[in-house]
């Protein structure tokens, strides 16, 4: 296929148009200014993943912009999907944001709304929330598709230039676990007409409502009008599988999952051994394009996974 | 109506100090509803501030410190003190800034927001005064004071239960509740489609708003 069928040409999109099962993983920048926490990160993930999340403050907490590291990664030969929240930006930054990343040769974004800062390490700050994450998926189709800003406005440096807008492949996230469960399917609906390419999930444990969640996209036709990759998380320790359930709003953890890890002799060994089944599943589980794998803080055990649920060799 | 509370009794002190004679000044609207700063709250304060300084206190409570019409009637007491404390929201502690331009005026309370009495002694916030009310499409229940994050296009991955992820003790989700409100009138409908961005140039980042209406002028 020639280059120009593409909306943005990012190899994320050539895998997922060329019908494979993609992976992505998750790559969250460091909190200092450190480059070989990235160059640590890359080195692990380079070669077993499609493209790599990297995260924008993620739970509100400060680390390296998501687009400096996103440049960064892709100068070390791994693609990066640039995650954007509406959190710390108005949409006049938002768009400045994206034509910077473009230039810089970024072609995935994922557009979020982004956990309040009454979860991270600045919980006095101002939040922004001009727009929220459906209006910025319409606002980058817009940039892309209609080659205008969120103001209406061409995208053109002066009247007499040329139109050069940002292409990006868009990706938007959805919670099937996240209350009410009935509209979860219309959200991601409109997440859909407001022009996302593809749906990054939240993490999946309990494998029953996700695919009753499944089953009602189907319905609605929705896994033809983006590619969903589902959300997987390996669990470390009964410790962390219970605080995933407990605390974390939108994730449930099923208690045989709870069992299984407590009753193991090696924990960390039986959560990638679950963490794999699951991955095994989804890929049954019709319209599932792919697995992303936020192996948080674990990230030396992607490799590991990919491998044994059989995606790489 | 606005929600306000006492501050710190130290913080209201530490005000005062030095002052001979304070006017508590209340306000007979708001902030006497919510029991923050009506009469009988003015009457609790003054007593406090009266044991623990040497300053001597008077008091009074008028019907509405938002409105200059109200001030003639405290006029010498005013002029007798060298200090204010107001006891009203913060428009009201404006108000008597601007009328008596010479007084130092302090606050007794800090204004909250703008809120319905759920029960006693329960407040709770339902209007940001906004300027572009859309109470009409999302069921009655408003979204932009109602959400933690503000969302047209909500709710968030963090609602569950009916609750915010915020605060799920304490917030209840805005956008469960429309989703709620919506589903019992049968008009899920409207949450099909994608709210445009807001302008929120009619909010206050527009700047201080003012209101003109020559209807009224003209009168």
């Amino acid at each position: 296929m020639a280059d120009n069928v593409y909306k943005s040409g990012s190899n994320l999109e050539k895998v997922l148009c060329r019908g494979e099962f993609a992976v992505t993983a998750e790559l969250g920048p460091p909190k200092s200014a450190d480059l070989e926490v990235i160059n640590k990160k890359v080195n692990l993930l380079k070669g077993w993943v499609d493209a790599v999340n990297i995260t924008d403050n993620q739970t509100a907490i400060v680390r390296v912009s998501s687009i400096a590291a996103g440049k960064l990664i892709l100068d070390l030969g791994l693609e990066p999907i640039i995650q954007m929240t509406c959190r710390d930006r108005n949409r006049l930054s938002i768009q400045s944001d994206i034509l910077g990343a473009y230039l810089l040769g970024i072609r995935n974004i994922l557009c979020l709304t982004g956990d309040h800062q009454s979860c991270g390490n600045h919980p006095t700050a101002k939040h922004v929330f001009d727009i929220d994450s459906i209006q910025l998926i319409q606002i980058v189709k817009n940039m892309r598709d209609e080659k205008v800003f969120a103001c209406g406005e061409e995208i053109k440096d002066s009247k007499k230039a040329e139109v050069k807008e940002p292409r990006m492949f868009i990706g938007g996230a959805a919670n099937p676990f996240a209350d009410p469960f009935e509209f979860r399917v219309i959200r991601l609906r409109r997440k859909v007409n407001a022009g996302v390419d593809f749906i990054q999930t939240q993490c999946v444990y309990d494998i029953d409502r996700f695919k009753n969640w499944m089953e009602e996209v189907r319905d609605n036709g929705l896994h033809k009008k983006c590619r969903i990759l589902a959300g997987v998380t390996p669990l470390k320790s009964v410790g962390m599988a219970k605080y995933m359930r407990d605390q974390v709003a939108g994730v449930t953890v099923p208690d045989y999952y709870i069992e299984k890890i407590a009753k193991a002799k090696d924990p960390k060994a039986e959560g990638i051994k679950i963490c794999v089944e699951q991955i095994q599943q989804l890929r049954q589980t019709e319209g599932v394009a792919g697995v992303h794998i936020m192996a948080i803080g674990w990230e030396e055990k992607v490799p590991e996974i990919v491998q044994r649920a059989g995606l790489r060799n | 109506m606005i929600v306000a509370e006492q501050k710190p009794i130290e913080e209201i002190k530490g005000y005062l100090a030095g002052h001979k004679r304070i006017l508590v000044l209340g306000c007979g609207t708001c902030v006497t509803v919510c029991l923050a700063g009506g009469e009988r709250e003015v009457a609790t304060l003054a007593s406090i501030l009266r044991l623990s300084s040497d300053s001597e206190v008077i008091e009074n409570t008028i019907e509405r410190q938002c409105d200059a019409e109200f001030f003639d009637a405290i006029k010498d007491q005013a002029a007798s003190c060298d200090a204010i404390l107001s006891m009203a929201c913060g428009v009201g502690v404006q108000m008597v800034a601007k009328i008596f331009p010479d007084k130092p005026i302090y606050p007794a309370l800090n204004t909250m927001f703008c809120g319905t009495n759920d029960g006693a002694g329960q407040w709770s916030e339902n209007c940001l005064a906004c300027g572009d009310c859309k109470l009409g499409i999302f069921g009655g229940v408003c979204p932009v004071t109602r959400c933690s994050k503000s969302l047209l296009n909500g709710p968030c991955g963090g609602s569950v239960d009916g609750k915010c992820e915020v605060d799920p003790e304490n917030i209840e989700c805005g956008w469960q509740l429309i989703y709620d409100r919506l589903k019992t009138l049968g008009r899920l409908d409207v949450l099909l489609e994608n709210a445009a961005p807001r302008d929120w140039s009619r909010t206050h980042d527009g700047g201080p708003r003012r209101l003109s209406r020559e209807d009224v002028a003209g009168l």
